[in-house]
Order: C-alpha cells, then sequence, then structure tokens
C-alpha cells in the first residue's frame, strides 16, 4: 500500500533525428530521407485530454517533430489532408507475450522433484529472474498484424513463467522495421506471479500460500545476498538485485490474489503493478487500498446458453452474475480512481478489442478513461514517455480513423508505427454509403448500403421481400452480390468520384456477362441512424444487478450490523460453572454479552421470545479447512514459512453452511502434507466481510504439525521426500528445532544473518509464543512429539484427530497438553485408523483431558452439535460435559476463551438460539449471532431462497435475450464445489481461484 | 442358590465379552421362545405399540401387542423402545476394509459392462466394519460392486455369519448400474477448463449399456451354444426376478435412466442418488420408482441450494407418495453406515415423523429389496430381527442397545471398538 510516486523519466535524450547510421551498405548507395510528413485539419487528440480540431501532426524519421494547431510545414513536407478524419495515438499493451514462445508443461517422471535443478542458481527452480524477454524475442509478424489492426503500437511482452520471471522488453509493432528500431526498452520491466513455472518440476511451491513465502524468502535473500553476505555465486538473485528499479509487474488475474501480492510488496515497499483479474468491482475498497496501478483484462464472460433448463441448472448464480456484471469492472475503477491499463492479453484475439471497450462503455467507462487505459497509464506503467501520445519527440505511433474511437460507424484506416503506415482500410476511397436504385438483368432494387465508411454493408429489397446479398469494398473497387431464387448475381465495378452512382460488370448466373448500374436517390438513411441510435439507447442502460456480501447466493444485500437484542426466557447453556440455566434471560449489547438474568429490562434492544428454545455459545470447530484458497504446501518436509492467513477467502458457501449449523469461529489449518506444516488462521465466520475482517485481531499464534502416513507419504503417488517412516519424522523435528535454537542464537550474537522466514517461525515454537495444533494417530508417535518437545523446553498445545489419545491420554496429561481435539467417530479410512474408537473422547475425558470434537470436513461441521452427542452415546459423558467438546473446550485450547467459547458476561456475543436441546438430532439454529450481529437467521434464509430463484430466472431470460439477439454465448458450466480436508494435494487438485 | 448364580453369570457377562477378542462369534440359533415385555415397540409401518410385549420363537415373531401373554425367556424393556433391524441398500460393507490399503479393498472391478461380477463371493463376514454396525442397530443390507458402468450382481446379507452362506439373505437380487453423468469435469491436466461441462460422451455411453441390453435380450431368446456370462446375468432383470438400480443424481440423467429401463423392458427399477428427485416425483410416481435418496449428512451439490436440501430430500420424495429409503453411498461410506439411523433422524429435524423416518430404514427398505415378507417391521410372522434400544435409535443420544436379535438368534454387541474401549478404560482405572 505503500505509494510511491512515479516520476516520468525521460530514458531518451538522445534526438532521433540527429541519429547517426553506422551499418555498412552493400547494397546500393545510401538513402537518407529527412522529408517531414504532416497531417493536416485532423481532430488531433496528442494525449486522451488534449484535443485539437483542425490540428496538425507534424512527423519525421519515424518521430512526432510537432502536433498543434498552428504548425509550420517545412518545405520538405508530404502532405496529407484528414479533413473530417480522427488522429489518435497508438494503443500500447503493457502485458503480452509477444513474439515470446509460449512455456511448454515438462513432462515429470513419477516421484516429484524436491531439489533444484539448476546450478548457480536459486535455491527454487520457479524464481527465474535472470530470464530476460529480450533473449528469446523473435518478431512474429503475424500476430504483430493483428495487433496493429486493432490499434496497437508497442507493446512490453515477457516470458510468462514462473514466480519470478525475469525481465520483460517494449518494442513496437512496426513490422516494416528491424530489431533494432523496434526495441524501445530491453529491459523495461520485472515480473511476477503466484503460479508455478510449468517448465520447472520443483515441488516447492505447490500453493498459493507457498508462492507468497517463496517471494517473501526470495526478497529477504536478495537483501542478504546483496550486504555481501553470500559465499556462492547465485546469478538469479544477482539479477533480481540488478532490476530492481525496473517497474515490478505482478500477475495476480484473481480478485485475492490482488490483494495477497500488494501484501508481498508491502514488506519490501515495493509497489507492484498488478494484472487484475477483471472482477475488481467484487471488492474495491480493498483493491483500491493497495494504491497500485491495474491491468485489467477485458475478457467479459460471454452469457451462459441457458436454452436447455437442464444445463441452465448447473450455472451457480454467482457466474451468472458475472456475466452481468463483469463489464461494470473499468468504470467502477475509475470512479474509485484506481489507475487502470487495459490488455488484450486475454481475449481470444486483438479484434475483440473494440467491441469489448464498447461494452466497458455501455456500462459506464468514459471515453477518455477508456483511451487512458490504452495509452497514456500503460505508457506510465512502462516508464516510457515516447508512446501513447503525440507530443513532440513521441514516437510517430498514431491511428487515423474516420470519426470517433470506439464508436459503432467509425472506421480505423490507418496505424502509423514509428512513421511506418500500415493500412488497415483504405481511407482514399469514397464513402459510397447511401440508397440506390439497382438494375440487374432488368429488374429493379432498391439497395441500400450502410455500415462503416471502410467497411460497408448491403441490403437489397424488392419491394418488401429481402435477398441474400454480400458487399466487399476495397481500393475503390465493390463486389456485390445478390442471391435470388437460389440464383446469383455477381456484380464488380470501380467507384469512380466523378459520379454518386455505381456501374461496372455483372455476371448472370447463367454465366454470361452484362452490366449493372445502382443511381443513388438519397443519402444513408435517416432510418438506420435512428434504429441504431435506438440501439444504442438501449444498450446504454444495461440492468445492473445490485452486488452482495459476498457476491453470490445467500450474499447479504448489507453487512450485517451488532444489534441490541434481548433473549426472553431461554434454556441457557452458559458453559461455565453456572451450567444450564432454565427460563432466564441474555442481553446483547454492543456486539457483548451484556448480561444474563431474570426479567432482564430490554431498554432499546430487540426482544425475542426465546421461551421453550435453547441459547448456547457459537460452536468452534478446532480444526478446519473451510474459506481457503489452498490447504497444503507440501514441497518441502517444513513449511513453517506459509501462513493460511495469506489465503483465506471468504467467498466460500461452507461459511454460510457453517452457520447454518451454529458455527461462529474456526481454526483454518494446514494440510497433513507434512511433519511441519504452516501457521493457522483462527477466524469468525463473519460471512460478507472480508478475509482480514474475518480473521481474529490480536490472534493467538499457532502452526499445523502432523504425523503419520501422511507425512510420510504413504498413500500419495510420490515416495522421495524424507522422510519415509516414523523414525524420519522424530529426526525432521530434532534437526529443525536443533537448527531454529542456532539460527536464534546468531540472531542474537549480533553478527550479519540470513533472516528466514521458516526458522523465525520455529523460534517462537521454542519460546513459547506458539502453540502447535498436531494432527495425529497413533500412539507411538503422539509419544515421540511430546518427548521432542520436553528436549527442547516446551509443551506441545494440542493433538488433534489424535485418534489413539486414549492409550496415551496419562502421558498427554502429564506432559501439560492444553487440549486432544478429535473426530467423534471417524476410522476405517486409513491403515493408521484401525484403532481408532468412538470411545477415544470420553477416555480422554476421564482421564482429565481438555477435549474437543472437530470436523475437518465441509459437511461436518454443519452439525457438530450431533458429534458432540456422540460423547454421550460412546462413554456415557454428561450432556452437558459433551457440549462444552464444541464450545468452551476448543475456545481454551486455542486460548480465546477470554473472548468466546461460553455464555458469560463480558463475552463476544457469538451465540446460538437452537429450537430444541443442541445435542438433539433435531434441532436446528434459528440465529446464529456473531458478536452481536445476525449472521443466519432462518427467516432470513427462507427469504434469501426466493430471492435467488427470482434472480437466477431473471438472469436467465436476460441471456435468453441475449442469444436470440445474437450475442455470443458459451456452454453452462459448474465449478467445482470446495471439499478440502487435510489431505488435499493441490499439485494434484489445483488452487481454488475466482475465476 | 439358584440367584446367587445367576447373578454371578450376569456379573461375569462384561468379562466374557471382553476374552472375545476382535470378531464376535456369531451367535447359535434361537433355542427357547423369548418375550420382551413393557417396551415402546416402533413397528417399523408408521406406527408404535406402547407398552408392547412382543414374542418370538425359532426366530420368527410369533406374537406382538399392547400387553399380552409372555412365553419362555423374558427381557423386561420397561422405557425402551424395540425397533426392527435397520436395513441399508446399496452398501459395500464387507467388499472393503481400509481404504487406503489396496489390498484390502474388493469393491471395483475394473471393465465397463460387468453385470456379472458378483458381490456376494468377495462379502467378508468377519470384516471389523460390518460387526461394528450392529451396536447401532444396523442389521442387514445389500451389498453391491461399485466399479464400472453396469457394475454387477448384488446380494442381501445379515451381519451376523460365519461365513457368506450363511449370511445371504438373498442372493443376486439385483443389477446395478451408474448412468453416465450428463456434466463431466474437465480433463485439466490436459489444458481443459476444471469446470464441469456437458459431457460431450454421454450419449454414446448410454448407447452403449442399451447395444449390451439389446444383444443380451437376443441372445435370450435363443438356445445358444456358448455360454455368455454377462447376458446370462441380466436375464431376471427381464424376467422379474433381479430388480434394477440405477444410480442417477440430475433430472435429466433420472429421467433418461427411468424411460430407458422402460425401453429396455426392465420389470423393475429403483432410483439410487436422485438429487433431483424431488423436482419430478410426478414423473417418479407415474412410473412407480422408488428412491435410495442420497445420505441425508452430505453437502448440497450446487452453491445457490438450500443448506438443508439434503436433510430434507427423503421428506420431500415420501410427501409426493413415493416409497424412499436413504443410500449410504458417500466418501466413507461403510464405517459411516453406523450412523444410518442418525441419516434417519436428520430428517425428523426437517418436520417428518418419527415412525415414517424409521420407515425409511426399515420396513421402506425391505420393500425396496423384496424381502418384506420377512424383515422390515415387528409383525408376526417376519423373522425376529430387532433391537432394543434404551432411547430413541434415531437420536444420537438415545441409541443404546441393549439386545439385539438376528432371525431370533441374540448376536453380541460388542467390536474391536468396545474391546479398545474396555481394556484402555480399565488401564486408565489402574493408572489411576
Amino acid at each position: 500500500m505503500k505509494k510511491k510516486f512515479l516520476l516520468f523519466p525521460l530514458f531518451f535524450l538522445f534526438l532521433h533525428a540527429s541519429a547517426q547510421d553506422y551499418f555498412p551498405k552493400n547494397d546500393g548507395v545510401s538513402h537518407t530521407n529527412q522529408n517531414f510528413t504532416a497531417f493536416t485539419n485532423a481532430t488531433l487528440f496528442v494525449t486522451p485530454t488534449q484535443k485539437i480540431e483542425g490540428g496538425t501532426l507534424l512527423i519525421q524519421n519515424g518521430v512526432v517533430i510537432e502536433a498543434g494547431k498552428n504548425v509550420k510545414i517545412p518545405a520538405n513536407t508530404s502532405t496529407i489532408n484528414l479533413d473530417g478524419k480522427h488522429i489518435y495515438p497508438s494503443f500500447v499493451d503493457p502485458y503480452s507475450d509477444f513474439g515470446i514462445e509460449k512455456p511448454k508443461r515438462s513432462r515429470g517422471g513419477r516421484s516429484a522433484q524436491y531439489e533444484a535443478s539448476r546450478s548457480g542458481y536459486y535455491w527454487n527452480d520457479h524464481i527465474r529472474t535472470e530470464i530476460n524477454a529480450f533473449e528469446k524475442f523473435k518478431f512474429d509478424d503475424k500476430k504483430a498484424k493483428e495487433l496493429i489492426d486493432a490499434g496497437f503500437g508497442a507493446v512490453s511482452t515477457h516470458h510468462q513463467d514462473g514466480v519470478a520471471r525475469g525481465t520483460g522488453m517494449v518494442v513496437t509493432l512496426n513490422n516494416k522495421g528491424n530489431n533494432n528500431e523496434r526495441i524501445l526498452q530491453q529491459k523495461a520491466t520485472q515480473h511476477f506471479s503466484f503460479t508455478r513455472s510449468l517448465e520447472m518440476e520443483q515441488a516447492y511451491p505447490s500453493s498459493v500460500m507457498g508462492s507468497m513465502a517463496l517471494l517473501r524468502q526470495m526478497y529477504y535473500d536478495a537483501q542478504w545476498y546483496e550486504g555481501g553476505n553470500a559465499t556462492t555465486k547465485d546469478l538469479a538473485l544477482e539479477a533480481l538485485i540488478a532490476n530492481k528499479n525496473l517497474p515490478a509487474i505482478f500477475e495476480s488475474k484473481d480478485k485475492l490474489n490482488n490483494l495477497r501480492a500488494d501484501k508481498v510488496g508491502d514488506i519490501f515497499n515495493i509497489q507492484y503493478t498488478i494484472v487484475g483479474s477483471g472482477y475488481e468491482y467484487e471488492n474495491i475498497n480493498e483493491v483500491k487500498a493497495t494504491n497500485a496501478t491495474y491491468i485489467i483484462p477485458l475478457n467479459f464472460p460471454d452469457a451462459y446458453d441457458v436454452s436447455n433448463p437442464y444445463q441452465a441448472s448447473y450455472v451457480s448464480l454467482s457466474d451468472m452474475r458475472k456475466w452481468n456484471q463483469a463489464p461494470q469492472n473499468p468504470k467502477t475503477l475509475a470512479e474509485n480512481s484506481i489507475p487502470f491499463a487495459f490488455t488484450t492479453h486475454d481475449i481470444k484475439s486483438p479484434k475483440e478489442l473494440k467491441a469489448k471497450i464498447q461494452k466497458a462503455m455501455e456500462y459506464g467507462l468514459s471515453f477518455e478513461k477508456a483511451l487512458e487505459a490504452l495509452t497514456t497509464v500503460p505508457a506510465q506503467i512502462l516508464k516510457n514517455n515516447r508512446i501513447g501520445n503525440l507530443n513532440k519527440n513521441a514516437f510517430a505511433n498514431f491511428i487515423i480513423t474516420s470519426g470517433p474511437l470506439f464508436e459503432k460507424g467509425t472506421t480505423l484506416y490507418e496505424n502509423w508505427v514509428q512513421g511506418q503506415r500500415h493500412e488497415i482500410n483504405d481511407m482514399s476511397q469514397k464513402d459510397i454509403r447511401g440508397e440506390y436504385s439497382l438494375t440487374v438483368a432488368g429488374t429493379t432494387y432498391e439497395l441500400s448500403i450502410s455500415g462503416e465508411p471502410g467497411k460497408p454493408k448491403a441490403e437489397i429489397k424488392q419491394d418488401t421481400l429481402k435477398h441474400k446479398s454480400t458487399l466487399s469494398y476495397n481500393k475503390n473497387w465493390m463486389d456485390l452480390t445478390l442471391t435470388k431464387d437460389d440464383e446469383t448475381y455477381r456484380m464488380t465495378g470501380i467507384v469512380n468520384n466523378d459520379s454518386d452512382n455505381l456501374n461496372g460488370r455483372l455476371i448472370l448466373p447463367n454465366g454470361n456477362e452484362s452490366t449493372f448500374r445502382a443511381n443513388k436517390t438519397a443519402p444513408m438513411a435517416e432510418g438506420d441512424e435512428n434504429e441504431e441510435e435506438k440501439d444504442k439507447e438501449e444498450k446504454s442502460t444495461p440492468t445492473i444487478l445490485p452486488l452482495t456480501y459476498p457476491n453470490m447466493a445467500y450474499g447479504n444485500t448489507s453487512l450485517p450490523q451488532p444489534q441490541d437484542i434481548l433473549f426472553k426466557n431461554a434454556t441457557v447453556w452458559t458453559g461455565e460453572e453456572a451450567g444450564i440455566l432454565e427460563a432466564t434471560d441474555v442481553l446483547i449489547k454492543n456486539g457483548k454479552i451484556s448480561k444474563i438474568g431474570k426479567n432482564l429490562a430490554a431498554g432499546g434492544a430487540r426482544v425475542v421470545d426465546a421461551t421453550g428454545k435453547h441459547l448456547t455459545a457459537g460452536i468452534i470447530d478446532e480444526h478446519s479447512h473451510l474459506a481457503l484458497s489452498s490447504v497444503n504446501e507440501g514441497g518441502h518436509n517444513s513449511s513453517a514459512e506459509v501462513k493460511m492467513e495469506d489465503v483465506v477467502d471468504p467467498d466460500d458457501i461452507g461459511v454460510y453452511r457453517a452457520l447454518a449449523g451454529g458455527v461462529t469461529s474456526a481454526q483454518l489449518l494446514h494440510g497433513s502434507a507434512n511433519p511441519i506444516g504452516g501457521r493457522s488462521a483462527l477466524v469468525k465466520f463473519k460471512w460478507g466481510e472480508t478475509a482480514d475482517n474475518m480473521i481474529y485481531q490480536n490472534a493467538p499464534k499457532f502452526i499445523k504439525f502432523a504425523l503419520g502416513e501422511n507425512v510420510k507419504q504413504s498413500n500419495w503417488g510420490s515416495n522421495s521426500r524424507f522422510p519415509q517412516t516414523r523414525m524420519g519424522v522424530e529426526q525432521v523435528y530434532m534437526d529443525y528445532f536443533q537448527r531454529a535454537k542456532e539460527y536464534e542464537a546468531k540472531k542474537n550474537s549480533g553478527t550479519a544473518f540470513r533472516y528466514d522466514e521458516e526458522m523465525e517461525t520455529l523460534v517462537e515454537i521454542l519460546n513459547g509464543d506458539r502453540f502447535i495444533s498436531c494432527h495425529s494417530y497413533v500412539q507411538s508417535e503422539i509419544n515421540m512429539l511430546m518427548k521432542v518437545a520436553e528436549k527442547f523446553n516446551f509443551n506441545v498445545n494440542t493433538f488433534t484427530h489424535i485418534l489413539e489419545g486414549y492409550k496415551v491420554a496419562e502421558i498427554m496429561e502429564k506432559h501439560g497438553v492444553v487440549g486432544a481435539s478429535t473426530f467423534s467417530d471417524w476410522w476405517g479410512y486409513k491403515f493408521e485408523v484401525n484403532d481408532a474408537i468412538p470411545y477415544n473422547a470420553a477416555i480422554m475425558y476421564n482421564a482429565g483431558l481438555n477435549v474437543s470434537i472437530n470436523s475437518d470436513d465441509g459437511e461436518m461441521i454443519r452439525r457438530l452439535n450431533q458429534e458432540a452427542a456422540k460423547a454421550v452415546k460412546y462413554g456415557d459423558v454428561p450432556e452437558y460435559e459433551a457440549w462444552k467438546m464444541v464450545t468452551i473446550n476448543p475456545a481454551k485450547m486455542l486460548h480465546i476463551d477470554d473472548r468466546v467459547g461460553s455464555i458469560k458476561e463480558g463475552k463476544d456475543a457469538d451465540v446460538v438460539l437452537w429450537n430444541n436441546n443442541p445435542l438433539s438430532m433435531y434441532a436446528k439454529p434459528e440465529k446464529t449471532l456473531i458478536e452481536g450481529a445476525v449472521y443466519f437467521d432462518m427467516e432470513d434464509d427462507i427469504l434469501k431462497r426466493n430471492a435467488i430463484k427470482k434472480e437466477r430466472n431473471d438472469l436467465i431470460k436476460m441471456m435468453l435475450d441475449e442469444k436470440n439477439g445474437g450475442g455470443k454465448t458459451q456452454s453452462p458450466s459448474k465449478m467445482p464445489q470446495r471439499d478440502f480436508h487435510c489431505e488435499t494435494d493441490h499439485l494434484a487438485e489445483g488452487f481454488h481461484s475466482h475465476h | 442358590m439358584k440367584n446367587i448364580y445367576k447373578s454371578i453369570c450376569l456379573l461375569m457377562l462384561p468379562f466374557i465379552s471382553i476374552t472375545l477378542t476382535a470378531q464376535q462369534t456369531p451367535a447359535p440359533a434361537q433355542s427357547q421362545a423369548i418375550s420382551i415385555t413393557g417396551a415402546t415397540a416402533h413397528i417399523g409401518n408408521g406406527t408404535i405399540i406402547e407398552n408392547a410385549t412382543l414374542v418370538f420363537e425359532n426366530g420368527k415373531i410369533t406374537a406382538i401387542g399392547s400387553g399380552g401373554v409372555t412365553k419362555g425367556k423374558v427381557i423386561n424393556a420397561q422405557g425402551k423402545h424395540v425397533y426392527p433391524g435397520l436395513i441399508t441398500i446399496n452398501n459395500t460393507l464387507g467388499l472393503g476394509e481400509i481404504d487406503a490399503v489396496r489390498a484390502s479393498m474388493d469393491v471395483n472391478e475394473i471393465g465397463t459392462i460387468t453385470p456379472n461380477v458378483r458381490s456376494l463371493i468377495a462379502y467378508n463376514a468377519e470384516s471389523k466394519l460390518v460387526e461394528s454396525m450392529r451396536p447401532n442397530g444396523v442389521l442387514l443390507g445389500q451389498i453391491v460392486p461399485r466399479g464400472g458402468r453396469i457394475t454387477g450382481t448384488s446380494s442381501v446379507v445379515q451381519f451376523d455369519a460365519w461365513n457368506w452362506e450363511d449370511a445371504a439373505v438373498k442372493v443376486d437380487d439385483a443389477i446395478h448400474m451408474n448412468w453416465p453423468d450428463s456434466f463431466r469435469r474437465g480433463r485439466w491436466w490436459m489444458g481443459e477448463s476444471r469446470a464441469y461441462q456437458p459431457n460431450k460422451d454421454y450419449d454414446e455411453d448410454i448407447q452403449a449399456a442399451r447395444d449390451f441390453l439389446i444383444a443380451a435380450k437376443a441372445y435370450h431368446k435363443s438356445t445358444p451354444k456358448e455360454n455368455n456370462l454377462a447376458f446370462e446375468s441380466v436375464r431376471g432383470l427381464f424376467e422379474g426376478s433381479k430388480k434394477f438400480y440405477v444410480s442417477a443424481s440430475s433430472e435429466k440423467e433420472i429421467i433418461d435412466a427411468v424411460t430407458f429401463a422402460k425401453e429396455m423392458g426392465i420389470q423393475n427399477t429403483v432410483l439410487v442418488g436422485g438429487y433431483h428427485a424431488y423436482k419430478i416425483t410426478e414423473f417418479l410416481k407415474q412410473n412407480n420408482i422408488a428412491v435410495v435418496v442420497s445420505r441425508t449428512q452430505s453437502t448440497p451439490s450446487f452453491e445457490d441450494d438450500d443448506y438443508d436440501l439434503p436433510y430434507k430430500s427423503p421428506k420431500l420424495l415420501h410427501d409426493a407418495g413415493l416409497l424412499v429409503s436413504i443410500d449410504p453411498g458417500g466418501r466413507m461410506e461403510r464405517m459411516n453406515t453406523r450412523n444410518l439411523p442418525f441419516y434417519a433422524g436428520q430428517v425428523v429435524g426437517q418436520g417428518m415423523s418419527h415412525e415414517e423416518a424409521l420407515q425409511l430404514i426399515t420396513l421402506n427398505a425391505a420393500k425396496i429389496l423384496g424381502i418384506d415378507a420377512d424383515y422390515g417391521s415387528l409383525e408376526v410372522g417376519k423373522s425376529a430381527t430387532l433391537f432394543i434400544s434404551e432411547g430413541d435409535a434415531l437420536d444420537v443420544r438415545g441409541n443404546k442397545l441393549t439386545q439385539a436379535f438376528i432371525d431370533g438368534r441374540e448376536i453380541s454387541l460388542e467390536s474391536h471398538h468396545t474391546t479398545l474401549y474396555n481394556r484402555y478404560s480399565e488401564k486408565l482405572e489402574t493408572d489411576k
């Protein structure tokens, strides 16, 4: 969020005109040309905001000499009169892979590759800072033509592969020149992303949080290396250091990654330019807070083909909304004063650019902002003041159009790049649009020619009967066909400047030759324009559906606010010494539990009659993977450097469903892919809030550890990573903790040290500042971890899953384990759960341990109350104690029991109103509150269901209209639902992304 | 003296069962009449008899009523509840033991059309998973091969047996088919989208099944020289001796599947899964299709769906007049089948009556399986396959079995789990 003011350095101090040719010439005599070219009488846009009517543009040697109203034209000037036409700076695409071969996915071996494959470079192959676009660049004539035809004059390009991708270059698209002329900046930008290299196979990073941690460590390592502390050579770090002042561009393409990239940059005082997702309107306030300039794709989704109702039912409301809402993205960015450039990178062909811009403008984007996004903003991003404008000394990159840019009837005639003319449509030819009386083989028809002057289209009618026809018009020659009764008449003729009539050769269907004649009867029909006007009017007011929080089914129309509520006459399960209080009132005020008692006065609070109902604290799940973009960073056997807080994704329908099951807080844990996992996120399920607002403030620090089959990769395809046995697991811990001690000693010694985020985290554990929640199954390993901890003088806070906890309960008690968090009755899915028994919770409870029941599952979290009841069934735990296993007990092991977990005056008002005894199979939450705000309400839920039905129906109708109106459609599709568990492997499964 | 002896016996009882290690010994045949008195009897057909006396002899129920005369050994079940043994349809119990240990798995055979593959002969009567069903009241099940398109032939078994032969209740009762998915996930590793999109092979996959059944019918009309195992195995579908269980979830898939079965001349079709069946209950009723609907304890398949749609699905179908039971299929389906009573209990929270919810996994299941003449309800003449629970068996807190019987045999309610529970509870006591 640090704002770095972008000064506009003048990179190009030399004057092009004074450049001396130094290439030997052997194919003739030298051919110097110091002539000027002037374009006169144009509507001239020097910049998007500087418009000159009747202006002149004077160029020489590919450079603008002057642009203005009264330009002095030297004698040796060729003048082109552009009366009525417009000139704009050619566009600049700041983000492309133009001229650079797409990376190919390398085909890996059977086993994952854990070590780096390069020698002389960084320890991670996905850091490819040493790659330079200019070394891989080969001018692509075909693509250049496509871009020129769309109006582009220059692009930035780079090798799009890896987490750090090296440098990008800026080139013009002048396909009449050579690279000596075209390359403007050989090292213009540096590029980064969270996406692994396709070409490299190293296992790390395999997750978004892993990529984030890798980038952070890369920058830390660069600082250390730059300080001269390394004893070995690292060419990748040297490249990073050498290029550190270049603009840094981050490919995010995901609405949450936008924010994550900015967070990484903030630590190192780097302001990335972010390649966005196209859905920035969904979290625009957070986007604005990044202070970044954005590069925005224009790939607005096509409507879904919903003509088949069965197929239509697969498309989610959120995906349908994207079709309706995404075109407002540029407008919303502009309204929020967020600078942005456009890129064609994600649209199928640059040809679509115009239609996409038109769409964005229909949704309210101004002409000026649209043009800036294609000219001055990308030029600023690339720190190049000689492109994207037509000021003196800029490159002579400009386009000539028949009228106002982006408008429907406007033809793009020519695109000049570095003073070289590229014709797209012939501008010298006459405008033949109009009404004609056409005579073909003795029959008279009405011919009307409309459309763009450079690309006119024909319609032929006989009275009211319309005939099929085609028209092409190029270099003053027009070719017209007419098909009538399956017979085709072909006509061709040159358009004469002397006459408005058209005539020429006619080939009859039988092959005989004749002539045709079309006499102009009227200028282009008013009716056409009216129709267009009408079209425009209709389109200028598209119905844009309102956003919800989150922007999907069951989203809130506004964010829930704390309310003062008095629950009257409830059965209150306090979770405290007080036990269960019958016929008791609970007053919620300012987000806190204010009072518990009989006959409380409401004051201003809303009164909820809770007679016959049960009020409890919100359920807390010690072990969940909901609301995360990814779960496992399994690329290393320790990933203490990764943070789940980095990847909280609030738009998970699982959050709403968990609220409907009475859950208000959860620990979002790293998976169990490695002995030392990642740092946890403690969240409240504030449905609709941002990730940051869901995360507990000043949360106690936790980290996931894991033991057993998962960490030794017993059930994976790959088995090349240490450890492969439980014996090895112990050694991993011994090694890492020993190293952490040594690291801390070095750090405290005052000598230079390499900042290591992983070691920093382990030091926190050693010092008791970070708690372990350890995924564990069999007794031997549980015992082992406690002994390791004892050797290093700390305690294991929580054993999670802990399915054989019942076998070592007293040992855990003695060690001082704070909590044992188990499944109620899962077993049989792996060899190591062979002895998992549903009585586990009861035995551990009987041993005096603080026991909780967890879910690790998006389904079970919806009914943890029933899972708690299983402790009653299996082992006769008293009901009240069983209830504590999903409320105050997990709160204690998460060290948040001072804030949540019980109904006690002064605690957060995280409460649930149940229609029945909460341990009953038949109980349902009626209301779920967090800090006094109602996040789930059974009655509101019904309203939301109805609203979803109606909105889906409205959108389906709109999409049918779009299809019937000739709009493009895409096949219905459904994004796979998240179903994350400890074992979710992201190398195989990919991340959950927002498109 | 006699009394003292009796009480010693009772005191010894838990210790005897502890020494019986992991696999519990199947109970011997019923040797004397047994009467259960004073219980609330949940008949399984939607009705209740309070203060019931239930008498069974030689494995069959001979009397049931309020009050009534006892015979033989009397079990006083005052304040307790009696239920018919719970029945699970479309299960893989006994075919797989530990998911992650491939050697222990006999669930999926290779091949696309393998109706001749029979579950019964692979059914492991000594499975630790199977014995863990009984303490929760799940006593019978249909065991189904899962792999491929037409997956194989199921059989119905009871859960207290020495081997698959004496486990068998109904041999080779049905043929099972996984209907093709109309939407399929993109092959993302080949660069396709990860999203689900219309399955281009859908019609082709159906055609392959159709071709097979047409060929089988042609084969059945002749007296072929060479026996074709696959063709032979589906003969019963057309004669009515085997039911056709087809697993389909979306509206279109269900309609296609039911229409297909009808066109093929299949006599008895049962829909399994049926996520969207609630949208087309009229169609299903017209075609007389029973539905074994996806388990209630699952998440909705679509983001936009009601959060409680899986909870209430059985109710929606039942209210529309369909014959409904619950499919345990899904992740960890075998071990979690012991939660079958709670899958039914979940529907009670949605407003279904307790007795109707019970019916889903008793009489309805028996009817669908075609074993209702003998199982599924507490009625005179039927098998004495039943259990006594201290409380409401559909509620976790109340589901505590004191006795259970299969065909009148009093079966063990111990398991690998109770063995470990007892051993380590004792250790804890000693250590204290």
